[in-house]
């Protein structure tokens, strides 16, 4: 199994400008057309309703706040699971976890939210569930791949120099398996926001909301506003994720 | 009722669901593999335009599934035509970079000595760089009929064909008899029609892989 990793080469000069620059600018002049076609419109009072500056920034932030407190989580949980599984005692679970990954990749993230919001309940916390446990493989199987991967001869050098099995694991093993593990997480970043955007159909808002709405309601306004939105924000949280990517790789790497 | 009771008393109903999945999935896989095949061949040789191909193709896959549908409504209407259209751009990211990656990986040396044997450019692509290539370009297949089939069960929003529509009921006669288990199978059915297909392919990359190839 290939890791999925969205390695880019990094260009120099004017071009590395533009590719830092570009995004962000690009998104900015859809906003500033999606603005000018919107308030082009006569908008009847339903689509006043749901386009107006509170209405919007509510359901951006319930968005952000979604994408932001799952990637956190499942950072912590799938980097320590693929640690702990790529230890000596548990090379067993590797197929295993490849094998589920792929099956997992399968399950409809929509049918997941709206079975925990079944079983459990609707709202914030089971979809930050549920968007927890849909990115969480992308995130556990960058993580063992990355440390496996580690050259074998490396870690034995460093065992060979007196360093114990932990001092390897994080200042031999982890900083080499860095770009594979963030490439992971970027991956899972992408998930948790587009997963986010059918927050609405269980009742946790999330800028689907207007999407649903736009369609339901057959306000065309409504439904393009919510759709841009919410592909503007994916596009910056991927980019504000290829920055990171490019900035805490470690240097020599 | 169990599940399988369930099952069994509607079954007729599901399969139709599932067919409608599979048979939108498998028209905009076969789109999806027309275009990312021969864009990657138009593009692997110059690596600036490949860059730019999988650039975008890899923008198109950030954009949020429900997004996609809610932007095609305008465009497509309801149905079938945005389903595909939307499904077609999500495929098409995996196939080109494999497509691509797939056709870099052949020894230059290969290429060289049936150019030495005689050999013109499309002859050589499609005698010795496709054969050779294959087995990657069918793995990138794989990984988008996995993501395809997830993402074809939000297509029930515009109103599309598929397990998505037993997905959404469910969700809307929440508290209803079944409702659950109406949820279950629409969550089921896709992953197990993902397996088949996936175990489809898995057949397909065996016996189409050149002989000299395999492992």
């Amino acid at each position: 199994m290939i890791a999925q990793t969205k390695t880019t080469k990094i260009p120099s000069g004017p071009a590395r400008v533009l590719r830092y620059a570009g995004m962000p600018i690009f998104l900015a002049i859809v906003c500033l057309v999606l603005y000018l076609w919107v308030s082009s419109h006569k908008l009847d009072s339903i689509e006043r309703s749901s386009l107006n500056a509170g209405f919007i920034t509510l359901h951006l932030i319930q968005h952000i706040e979604l994408t932001v407190v799952s990637t956190a989580i499942v950072v912590v949980l799938a980097v320590s699971t693929g640690i702990l599984l790529t230890r000596p005692f548990a090379r067993w679970a590797t197929p295993v976890v490849i094998a589920l990954a792929n099956i997992g990749q399968a399950v409809p993230s929509i049918g997941l939210l709206v079975l925990l919001a079944f079983i459990w309940n609707f709202g914030f916390w089971p979809t930050i569930v549920a968007l927890v446990a849909y990115s969480f493989l992308s995130i556990l199987r960058n993580t063992m791949v990355g440390l496996q991967q580690v050259d074998r001869s490396t870690i034995e050098a460093a065992r060979g120099m007196g360093m114990t099995k932990t001092a390897v694991l994080f200042r031999i093993e982890l900083p080499l398996a860095v770009p594979v593990i963030l490439a992971g997480i970027r991956t899972a970043l992408i998930l948790n926001v587009g997963t986010a955007a059918l927050a609405t159909f269980v009742d946790a808002g999330g800028l689907g909301s207007l999407i649903d709405r736009g369609n339901r309601l057959g306000r065309m306004p409504i439904l393009i506003t919510g759709s841009v939105l919410t592909a503007v924000l994916a596009l910056f949280v991927d980019w504000v994720g290829g920055v990171a990517e490019s900035i805490l790789r470690p240097k020599g790497l | 009722m169990s599940f399988f009771q369930y099952l069994s008393v509607n079954r007729e109903y599901i399969l139709g669901l599932a067919i409608g999945h599979a048979v939108v999935v498998a028209i905009s896989l076969a789109i999806a593999i027309v275009i990312a095949v021969s864009v990657g061949v138009l593009v692997y040789r110059t690596e600036r335009a490949a860059n730019i191909v999988l650039a975008i193709a890899s923008t198109f896959l950030t954009i949020p599934s429900f997004a996609l549908f809610g932007l095609f409504i305008p465009i497509f209407g309801l149905g079938y035509e945005p389903t595909i259209v939307a499904l077609v751009f999500y495929g098409l990211l995996p196939i080109l970079r494999n497509t691509v990656t797939g056709l870099h990986s052949v020894d230059p040396a290969i290429v060289e000595s049936a150019q030495g044997m005689g050999m013109g450019a499309f002859r050589r692509l499609v005698r010795i760089e496709m054969p050779l290539a294959w087995p990657v370009i069918i793995a990138g297949v794989r990984v988008s009929t996995m993501l395809l089939m997830g993402i074809a069960a939000i297509a029930a929003v515009v109103s599309g064909p598929g397990l998505g529509n037993d997905i959404f009921d469910g969700l809307s006669r929440i508290g209803g008899a079944g409702a659950l288990y109406q949820v279950l199978d629409g969550t089921l059915g896709v992953v197990v029609l993902a397996l088949i297909f996936d175990t489809f392919f898995n057949l397909l990359s065996r016996l189409t892989t050149p002989r000299g190839i395999r492992d």
